[in-house]
């Protein structure tokens, strides 16, 4: 008996559970420049490698002379695919299938791909190397854009499957061909659309782009030929995968691998994939018996690792003439580059593009989508969304932006029209999806009052008309977004990463003294999961989050899991974080009720403790029954307080928000300004409001970044004209503005303890929020779509186009 | 080619090594003398991941090579404060949530300070200006402005509180 | 990226360093600030063997206002021209052009000479010195001699400037008048879309003297002295600007890179003089 308890309130403050805006526990290292990344790591004696790369699209590469590299004082090996032959590791199998040449095998097929790898003393030695290695190049017509991939006089790229006609997702009905992805019902859709009274139709295009992290990709291998154990520290977004491919690659075992994610400077998808630079460090570790380090340039890593969308979205959108959508078809070409090495579930491959009919109840929906072949970096990554999902929010709020106009109507009436009601919920999609739950029509009308959306358009329309009188040559566009998200893959029964189920998983253990470490299958990259995750196991097990170690990146250590990527973490990994603390809560319950003398069904759970139903002075804390745990026989019960939790999930989560964007556009010079930006996001329930609201801040940055101007483009040769940071677009502070945020909180009924994944969101939604804005600017002129990226000189050729500058 | 006698001072300390010319001086900093808080992103001046102090200027490291920094004052971020005791930018940027995967910190941190040196009362215009030489991807740059404005009000109070 | 390896000098006096240059031959440059020509050398653009720094030279640092002339040592930063408050004073639009060079950082270090010297297009002090009618002090073997801003620049990368020359000074009459800077770029750290340098004097309502140079619209900056002339005894009206905007659009030739294509710099080019015209009248 204790009556000096503080209250419950104050206990629970204490914890630093869900729902508090926990400062994060990483910050303490970083702010000190304690990090630890990959290009940290020194090992004794490490070598280190660099890549010769190839200057051409398409060639075919008649000889390699490396006699003046390996000549040079400090070189120690150069690998070309010759030598990775006999090891089988000249080509890899990607996530989606397909295999990818390790290093140039007979030709190369993008610039910037891998022909050679320099292994020297220090990395300076290295570079001086790449320059004396004499590469001999037949060049061959090159094929950049996908709409010529099929016809008579396109080049044959992959020769090595030129006559395969069945690919990893079906047949291929050309050697440039990759598959056909059907979901849907075509009969149905075309016939609602063929009879329709209003169809607008138009080709999206969401432009090639890269992730873009602020650290490069790079690893660290080191064989220790003594114990015969491989381990590699890397930017590894999924380690086990990492482990488990290492292992089936190189064929040692793989309780003799270790894979370790240090500090990761940012992955935003960049990082889920293998790269030629991690094989060809551990071959060279294995050949020489040192230690590899390899990091990519910022060149290498925008012209070589893994790219973002590339999807031509043909769409058509019907309705009622008063604005009820009764049908969707979309055809997407979709540009996978030189070698299919998308990111997604292996059923999946065109990701979960088949969320395309967004927030809306469309009855009858159709989705193709063909994936090609052309001369450019392979990749097709989740950069800062769900799989494919920012391709199909942005495709779906651009066509519905787009019906609007054809319809003359208000987009955020025809919005409210269509949305998924509440109570159609758990909702089923006409393209296959089971969404959790939502309630669209109250964040909506949150968001317009938020910003006094029919204020704005009061104020547009006076723009207008001065910009007709020509006092002003700025006009303001309105952008509105309501997305709809699909994260937290998955269910096991139809997600595999190369065949392991999307699962996920948390292993704790809680100290004698009550204090705690948890580990877990996926690893930050900025997130702050060593914060959050601690924050549920707080809330489930009544130790205080101070108290909570979480560890993540070391698989000798953490339990399997599959990473951190498409927002899965918090979906899938956080629900194995609060059932492990719910097991951990019920062996508790049984240790407190031996200690209080009572049955197990008389205690019940409060905060911190269990305490004596009807008698709350008699209670034991997590603390004590911690301490009893190890120190006390119990009858009928093991020592220790541990649990294991590896959670499938049943369903993934459907996160949704509402965005609005006011922007002006100087009509003369093309250049815009966000003068006003709002988030409403509903990632339902808050695990660190501090937290979300970061993700949501630099979530939307990077869309403003893509919407404005961040492409990966490519020349008529397949030359990568934006492979610096001069020319690839990343917004300063200056050209950033400032957010708004707000939020509704729609628990996911599937989940645990509600939660459904935030830090794609604002990229997902603030892209098609960006574009619309801009497209909306135009919209009096007669505009009904402009492609991305919405940078100076194209907005300026659309106003020129609608004859603003005569 | 031949490595060449190099003597600064780094965060307080006199420092020697033998380098070849051309290194970059980030690259001494974090190999040869194991100061590892700047960090290298972009490798062309554009990001400012590998910003330090250099005779009382913000310089990006990455390019400034080995041999110009001969003579140099040089500090990081680990010069600004300790563990036990730690620059108020440092706590700010934690307070405020101004850094994520908290790879741009150390060159945001070093930048905030020369920053708030020279103008010890900002705008936030003149934040986000001055700190236009530092690219972060995570945080949307919302936090990171509040965190070096809170930084400056605390820093001034502080002052006012001496005198 | 990794630049090829070099010897590093560091000569004390101007002199010492022309004979080095001359010495070392045609395998040595000098390095100022280093910001342009450090990124060249760690993508393989620029290769030499010999590296000649000017930090350590005093002679090349240092602003002087006399009797209204502006002399800048070659060695002086942005940063620095934006701090004096004596250039100020005498030259406004110095420090409006110079704020808008690169970023914090890069102002720190990139110096003016370093600036007007390497003949990159992309550059905006070029431009100004054109408007400014500065003169630059070249010292070779044979000695000192100057030239006019407006008669340097030659192709992209060219320059009057010989191997063996160094250059040491900027100078210039402190210009009377209004003067603008007017710049658009896609972002901070980016060279211009287009650029322009305005001087504007008045004299009653109307404009008495004019000059017009441009940024990043040709392979070398753009000087338009037709520009100035249409604007010179006008009342700078609608028509007088409309005459000088396409006096100066006639002397451009922009090239199609990722900022846009050429008839879009064009338009920019004139909207961008336009304003700086209007904003160098409003304060003239």
């Amino acid at each position: 008996m204790n009556e000096m308890s503080p209250p419950k309130s104050e206990r629970s403050a204490a914890l630093k559970g869900l729902g508090t805006a926990r400062k994060r526990v990483e910050d303490v290292r970083f702010t000190q420049g304690k990090g630890n990344y990959v290009d940290d790591i020194q090992q004794p004696g490490m070598l280190f490698g660099d890549f010769v790369r190839s200057p051409y699209a398409h060639a075919r590469v008649k000889s390699i002379n490396a006699e003046a590299a390996l000549a040079l004082p400090g070189v120690v090996a150069v690998l070309t695919a010759k030598d990775l032959e006999p090891l089988s590791l000249h080509w890899m199998p990607t996530l989606a299938g397909d295999k990818q040449m390790v290093l140039a095998d007979g030709k190369v097929l993008f610039q910037g791909q891998e022909v050679a790898f320099v292994v020297a003393e220090d990395r300076y030695i290295a570079a001086d190397a790449v320059e004396l290695v004499e590469v001999d190049y037949e060049e061959l017509p090159v094929l950049v854009d996908p709409f010529k991939a099929e016809l008579p006089d396109a080049p044959i790229l992959r020769e090595d499957i030129a006559d395969d006609l069945e690919g990893a997702h079906g047949p291929r009905r050309h050697p440039n061909h990759i598959f056909t992805w059907e979901q849907g019902d075509k009969a149905a859709t075309e016939a609602v659309i063929a009879e329709a009274p209003v169809v607008a139709e138009e080709m999206v295009y969401y432009h090639r782009t890269h992730p873009c992290p602020l650290e490069t990709c790079g690893c660290v291998a080191s064989m220790d030929k003594v114990n015969g154990k491989l381990t590699v520290w890397g930017t590894f977004q999924a380690p086990h995968v990492v482990r488990t491919v290492a292992s089936l690659l190189s064929g040692i075992a793989e309780h003799n691998i270790r894979i370790i994610s240090p500090d990761i400077g940012g992955g935003f998808g960049n990082k889920v994939g293998v790269y030629p630079g991690y094989v060809c460090s551990i071959v060279a570790s294995i050949v020489t018996g040192k230690p590899v380090k390899w990091i990519e340039d910022r060149m290498e890593n925008l012209m070589s690792t893994a790219f973002a969308r590339d999807y031509w979205m043909k769409g058509k959108i019907a309705a009622t003439s008063d604005g009820r959508i009764t049908g969707l078809w979309c055809h997407t070409t979709a540009d996978h580059g030189a070698f299919d090495a998308c990111a997604d579930p292996t059923k999946f491959p065109a990701g979960f593009m088949n969320i395309c009919t967004g927030s809306y109840d469309i009855p009858t929906a159709y989705l193709a989508v063909d994936g090609i072949y052309t001369n450019k970096a392979p990749g097709g990554v989740a950069y800062r969304c769900s799989f494919r999902v920012t391709e199909a929010a942005y495709f779906i709020e651009r066509m519905i932006e787009v019906l609007a106009i054809k319809l003359g109507m208000d987009a955020a009436e025809l919005r409210a029209k269509n949305f998924i009601r509440k109570d159609q919920f758990p909702y089923h999609s006409a393209l296959g999806w089971e969404y959790d739950s939502g309630d669209y029509h109250t964040a909506w009308d949150k968001a317009l009052k938020a910003v006094d959306y029919d204020g704005l358009r009061r104020e547009q329309a006076e723009r207008l008309e001065a910009f007709k009188r020509g006092e002003t040559r700025k006009l303001m566009g309105i952008g509105l977004t309501h997305f709809t998200e699909i994260v937290g893959a998955g269910p096991v029964k139809n997600c595999d990463i190369l065949g392991m189920g999307m699962f996920d998983s948390c292993e704790i253990r809680i100290h004698p003294t009550g204090s705690a470490i948890a580990r877990l299958g996926t690893i930050s990259q900025g997130q702050g999961h060593a914060t959050t995750f601690a924050q549920i196991l707080a809330t489930e097990t009544g130790i205080p989050a101070d108290d909570i170690t979480i560890e993540e990146g070391d698989t000798d250590t953490a339990p399997y899991g599959l990473g951190t990527y498409g927002s899965r973490s918090t979906p899938v990994a956080g629900a194995a974080t609060a059932l492990a603390g719910r097991k951990i809560r019920a062996k508790a319950q049984m240790i407190a009720a031996y200690l209080l003398e009572v049955h197990d069904n008389d205690v019940e759970w409060d905060v911190d403790r269990f305490a004596v139903k009807g008698a709350p002075e008699r209670f034991k804390t997590m603390k004590e029954i911690a301490y009893a745990a190890y120190n006390q026989a119990i009858p009928g019960v093991e020592p220790g307080l541990e649990a294991v939790s590896y959670y499938d999930p049943p369903n993934m989560t459907y996160p949704f928000g509402a965005y609005i964007c006011v922007l002006d556009i100087d009509v003369d010079t093309g250049e815009t300004v966000v003068r006003q930006f709002y988030a409403l996001d509903d990632c339902g329930t808050r695990i660190n409001p501090m937290i979300i609201e970061g993700q949501v801040h630099g979530g939307l940055t990077e869309a403003l970044a893509i919407a404005m101007g961040q492409e990966i483009a490519y020349d008529e040769i397949g030359n990568v004209k934006t492979a610096t940071l001069m020319d690839f677009f990343l917004p300063t502070a200056w050209e950033t503005p400032h957010y708004t945020t707000d939020y509704t909180e729609t628990p996911s009924p599937h989940h645990p303890i509600g939660a459904k994944g935030v830090g794609e969101s604002p990229n997902v939604g603030g892209v098609p929020c960006f574009s619309n804005a801009v497209n909306d600017a135009f919209r009096a002129f007669g505009l009904t779509h402009t492609q991305m990226p919405h940078d100076h000189w194209r907005i300026w050729k659309t106003a020129n186009d609608l004859g603003l500058h005569a | 080619m031949a490595k060449t006698h190099l003597k600064m001072t780094v965060n307080g300390q006199e420092v020697e090594t033998l380098a070849e010319p051309r290194e970059l001086l980030i690259h001494v900093l974090r190999e040869r003398l194991g100061i590892k808080g700047p960090h290298i992103g972009c490798e062309t001046s554009h990001c400012g991941a590998c910003t330090v102090d250099m005779d009382g200027k913000s310089v990006k490291s990455c390019t400034v090579f080995a041999a110009q920094a001969e003579g140099a004052d040089i500090t990081t971020v680990e010069g600004l404060g300790d563990p036990d005791n730690l620059h108020v930018l440092q706590e700010m940027f934690r307070e405020h949530h101004g850094l994520q995967c908290g790879f741009c910190t150390p060159g945001m941190i070093i930048r905030a300070h020369r920053l708030l040196l020279e103008n010890p009362n900002p705008s936030e215009e003149d934040v986000r200006f001055g700190m236009a030489g530092n690219l972060c991807r995570c945080t949307g740059y919302q936090n990171i402005v509040k965190a070096i404005l809170a930084a400056a009000a605390e820093m001034n109070a502080a002052k006012e509180a001496a005198q | 990226m990794i630049p090829g390896a070099f010897e590093y000098h560091r000569p004390e006096s101007v002199d010492a360093a022309v004979k080095l240059l001359a010495e070392l031959g045609e395998d040595s440059r000098v390095i100022a600030g280093g910001h342009s020509l450090i990124p060249m050398m760690k993508l393989r653009m620029a290769d030499m063997s010999h590296l000649i720094d000017l930090q350590k030279i005093g002679d090349l640092k240092g602003i002087r206002v006399d009797g209204g002339t502006v002399t800048i040592g070659a060695m002086t930063t942005q940063h620095e021209l934006i701090e004096n408050a004596a250039l100020q004073d005498a030259a406004p639009i110095m420090r409006e052009a110079a704020l808008q060079i690169a970023d914090p950082q890069v102002r720190y270090v990139g110096t003016i000479g370093g600036n007007v010297a390497n003949g990159d297009p992309g550059n905006d002090m070029p431009g100004l010195m054109q408007c400014l009618d500065a003169t630059f002090t070249l010292v070779g073997p044979d000695g000192e001699r100057q030239v006019a801003a407006r008669d340097f620049y030659e192709a992209a990368y060219f320059t009057a400037r010989t191997d063996e020359e160094i250059l040491t000074a900027i100078s210039f009459t402190a210009p009377k008048g209004g003067y603008a800077y007017e710049k658009q770029k896609r972002k901070i750290g980016d060279y211009a879309t287009a650029a322009a340098a305005v001087l504007l004097s008045k004299d009653g309502d109307r404009c008495s003297a004019a000059s017009i140079a441009m940024t990043n619209l040709s392979d070398t900056p753009v000087y338009s002295a037709d520009a100035g002339a249409a604007l010179t005894g006008s009342p700078l009206d609608d028509q007088a600007i409309k005459t000088a905007v396409a006096a100066a659009l006639n002397d451009i030739e922009p090239a199609e890179d990722n900022r846009g294509p050429v008839a879009f710099k064009i338009h920019v080019a004139g909207v961008i003089l336009r304003r700086a015209i209007e904003r160098a009248w409003s304060r003239a």
